[in-house]
Parts: C-alpha cells; structure tokens; sequence
C-alpha cells in the first residue's frame, strides 16, 4: 500500500519535473528561433514559399469553414432575434461574433490543425531522414533555414486567415438572414455598422489572432523539431501539436478576452 | 601532428548514455589518402564519422580536423571547417521538397555568390560525374534508392571539399554504378588531393580503391593495414570479416540466453 503511494507521488514528481523541462527546452528553442530569424528576412524568399504552403493551402478550408459558421450565426441568430422584434441586429450578431470571437478563434484551431499539424510532420519527417542532420553538416543552420520562415510565415498568415474568416463569416450571416430569409439589407448593414467598433472589436480581434499565430507555429515547429526521429515519433509529435494548439488557443482566448473587453 | 595530416584521433571515447560505443581510438589519415573503416553493424563506425564532423561531442580524446578540435571549436568556426567536408549519409538525406538539380546546387547558393548559369554549369558538372545528368528536373521521390545516392554523392562533392566523408556509399547500386562510383571516389581522392574516409561493408570492392582500412570491433580498433596486408591477414577477425565467415570471433547473434531455455524445450532434452 505505502509502497504504491509513494510510486504514485515519485511518478507525479517526475512527470512534473519532465513537463517543467521541456517547457524550458521550448522556451530556449523559441528564443533561438527568435535570435536565428535574420536570415527569414535578409531572404525573404524563403517566407514567402512557406506563406504558399501555411497560409494559402489553408484558404480553402478558412472560406468554407468562415461561410458556413456565418450561415449557421444568422440563423439561429435570426431565430433569437425574432423572438424579441430585433431581427434586424441579426447582422450586428454575427459580425460581433466573428471578429470579436469566432473569426481569430475558430480559424486558429482550424490552422493548427491543417498547417500547424503539417508543419510538424514536415520538420519531424525532415529530422527522421536526417535533413537537417545533413543540412547542419552543409554548415547551413537548419534552425535558420528550415524553421524560422516557417515560424514567420505562420505568423504573418494567421491574422490574414482570422480576417478571411470573418469575413466569409460575414458573408454567410448576410447569404441566410437577407437572401433566403428576407431581413432587410439596409438594416443589416447599418446596424452592423453602427455596432462594431474598429478598436474594440476588429482590432482586438486582430491582436487575438497574431497571438494565436505565434502560439501555434511556435508550438508546431518545436514538436517537429523535438519530436524523436522515428514514424512512431513523428505521428505523436503531429498530434501534440494539434492537442496543445487547441488548448493553448481557448486559454489564451479566455485570457485576453479578460484583458480587451474586461480591461482586468 | 605533420602538416601532411588532416584528421587526427586521439583516444577517442564516445558513450550513448552509460553504453560505450568507442573506445580509445586512434587514427591519422593523411592529405590525399583514401581509407576505409569496416566492422559490424552497430560497431561504432558511423557515429565515428559524426565525431569528426561534430555532429556529436566526444565523452573524451578528441578529433582534429585541419589541427582544430572539433568538439571544441564554436558553432561558427564549426560551420566554417564544415564548409570544407562533405559528408554522404546512409540514405542519401536528400531535401524532399528540392529537386535534384537544387539538391546539388543547394551549397553553391548557400555559400558562394556564383551566377546562376555557372552554377548550372557546376551542378551539371556533378550530375554527369555520377550519371545523372538526364535527372536534373525530377524530384527525389521520383528516384529510386540507388540513384538518391548517387544524387547525394554529387551534393556532398559540390564545393570539391578537403575531407569527404562516406557513410555506406555502395549500398543499394548496380554492380555498374558501384564500379563507376568506387573509380569515381578514387579519381576524386587524387585529383583533388582531398582526404575520403569511407565506412562500408563492401569488402571487395573497397579493397580495390583504399589506401588504408581500420577494422573495429566492440569499439575498439580490432585491426588495420594497407589492403595487401589485409587480404594476406590470418588474424582471425580481418579473415572472418575479409571472407564473410560464419564462425569466428565475431559473434553473428545478439548476446541472449539459451535457444533450448527460450523456446522451453529443456524439460524435453532431458
């Protein structure tokens, strides 16, 4: 019994410890990546190759995810709305929604889990077939080469996706609630207007959303580059990037939407 | 250390955790020669390439490469004597999303301000030196093994360096390519005047090529010598190993308990 206790807490101990470290190790890792960026931008070349392959092999799922989460937004709002004569802010509904919350959110998670995950399973892959082994050996820094215009071009893509998305979101609200349901346009328009602040809504939501950029890349490509050089690793290493993004997304929300609309 | 020597190894020590892999090796391979080192598998013999290269750090003795400590030196002065050796990997390591043709010009462009028409002219250079010339637009998915390591041959020779290292060369090539490539790293040896350490298992044709092999066993250096001396050896091991013997000193299984005791077919034997 006491013997089973104290494993129990020795394995707490060394969990917790093991998790402090690599927390360490990805801190310093985040920091290189950082100090390395120099070349990402003397060649800026090489950002924009990766901005092809984060950001715009991301669009298609961004649009049609965006559409169809502001077509379900003018919907359900509209069916709220109506219950209390004020159908007409369906489009303040939506668009509030969008940008403030949905739009950086949703399309975060939906980049983590696209890009994020590929970015991983690309730098993983590349460390399992020695790539950067051999690149290092070229005496060309793969951290320099390989990561930081990834990390940058997740960056700069992120807020570019967050923007699409809310505005396909947008959108979608005005397909449902004008076209098939019959709102007035004028209204829907207007009131949005009148109600979204391009401080504190679209901004923040902007802000939101380059701080979910750097989160997810940075977590993607220290999975891929930490992650052990074997399929097996590599697997593990896309799914953990996918699993921390998403939680690391919802509790940085919950923590700068304290910070914007709160003013804690 | 003489002028003439490039790398010098000095009881060399290397352990993964608490397991010893080298253990006190010594070796000088000289400007221009070409040396082989052999031993089974898992003996030590790749990770001795990447101490000379850095890639790993020693857990005592050291490598000298040029009368610098490798494992010494910063990353900086680290990249700058990589600039000077090549290094061939097991399989190939090409870059995926580069075509053949940007695999091989990858240095050039990382590290000289060459135009780009004599880099084409460098890349197609190394391309027919290995017999691929006709491949320069395909991607290394479209390779098959032998030719990804023909590709990576001619990567690692782009900036003609004074140390190459060769990890496998001769693995996965027709009998044809591997002639060519043997003659191709011996030509290469002499006319550059580089040094070329190749690890192998291909016994014959090294033997054909090298100027000096090194045996290792069990981490340590089991015997070494010009091929002539290696081909008349009758020490047990170089003869086992020279001649693909079953029975020697070098076991063929994996230390293990008794086959009978593992299979439970004691009780039947007695």
């Amino acid at each position: 019994m006491f013997k089973h206790l104290a494993a129990s807490i020795r394995g707490v101990g060394h969990r917790t410890i093991e998790g402090i470290w690599q927390l360490g190790h990805a801190t310093r890792f985040f920091l290189l990546v950082l100090l390395k960026s120099g070349t990402s931008f003397r060649r800026f070349g090489l950002v924009i190759r990766e901005l092809y392959y984060v950001g715009v092999l991301s669009l298609i799922i961004i649009v049609v995810s965006g559409l169809f989460v502001g077509m379900v937004l003018g919907l359900q709002g509209y069916e709220t709305l109506q219950k209390y004569g004020s159908e007409s802010a369906v489009g303040t509904l939506v668009a509030l929604s969008l940008v403030r919350e949905l739009g950086p959110v949703v399309a975060a998670l939906l980049f983590a889990s696209r890009a994020g995950s590929a970015i991983t399973a690309e730098i993983g892959l590349m460390k399992a077939t020695e790539q950067l082994a051999a690149m290092g050996m070229m005496a060309v820094d793969p951290v320099a080469r390989v990561v930081a215009p990834r990390f940058w071009a997740g960056v700069i893509s992120m807020p570019f996706l967050a923007a699409i998305f809310s505005v396909m979101g947008v959108l979608g609200g005005y397909l449902v609630a004008v076209v098939f349901i019959g709102v007035d346009a004028g209204s829907f328009w207007s009131q949005m207007q009148s109600n979204v602040d391009f401080r504190i809504d679209i901004l923040n939501g902007f802000i939101k959303s380059c701080f979910f950029g750097v989160a997810v890349t940075a977590i993607a490509v220290f999975e891929g580059y930490d992650s052990p050089p074997t399929a097996e690793g590599v697997s593990g290493a896309t799914t953990r990037t996918v699993v921390t993004s998403s939680l690391v997304i919802l509790g940085l929300d919950f923590i700068l939407t304290a910070f914007m609309f709160r003013g804690i | 250390m003489t002028s003439e020597t490039l790398v010098e190894i000095s009881d060399l020590n290397f352990s993964y955790d608490a397991r010893p892999i080298l253990k006190g090796i010594n070796m000088t391979m000289k400007r221009g020669q070409l040396i082989a080192i052999m031993g089974g598998s898992g003996s030590g013999k790749t990770t001795l390439l990447r101490l000379i290269g850095g890639e790993v750090m020693p857990t005592s003795g050291y490598a000298k490469v040029s009368g610098q400590i490798v494992h010494e030196l910063d990353r900086d002065a680290l990249f700058e004597i990589r600039r000077k050796m090549g290094m061939l990997f097991q399989f190939g390591a090409l870059f995926t999303d580069l075509s053949v043709f940007d695999n091989v010009a990858f240095q050039m462009r990382e590290h000289t301000d060459l135009p780009e028409s004599m880099i084409r002219d460098l890349v197609l250079m190394k391309l027919h030196a290995v017999g691929l010339r006709g491949a320069h637009h395909l991607m290394p998915a479209e390779l098959s093994g032998g030719m990804a390591r023909r590709v990576a041959l001619a990567r690692s020779i782009a900036l003609d360096p004074m140390l190459m290292m060769y990890d496998e060369p001769f693995t996965g090539l027709d009998p044809i390519s591997l002639s060519v490539i043997g003659s191709l790293i011996r030509r290469m040896t002499d006319t550059l005047g580089m040094t070329s350490v190749i690890v192998t298992h291909d016994v014959q044709e090294s033997l054909k090529i090298v100027d000096y092999v090194y045996f290792i066993a069990d981490g340590v250096i089991a015997a070494h010598g010009t091929p002539a001396e290696v081909r008349n050896s009758v020490a047990p091991f170089v003869h086992q190993f020279v001649h693909g013997e079953v029975d020697g000193p070098v076991p063929f299984h994996y230390p293990a308990q008794s086959y009978h005791r593992d299979l439970n077919l004691e009780k039947a034997l007695v």
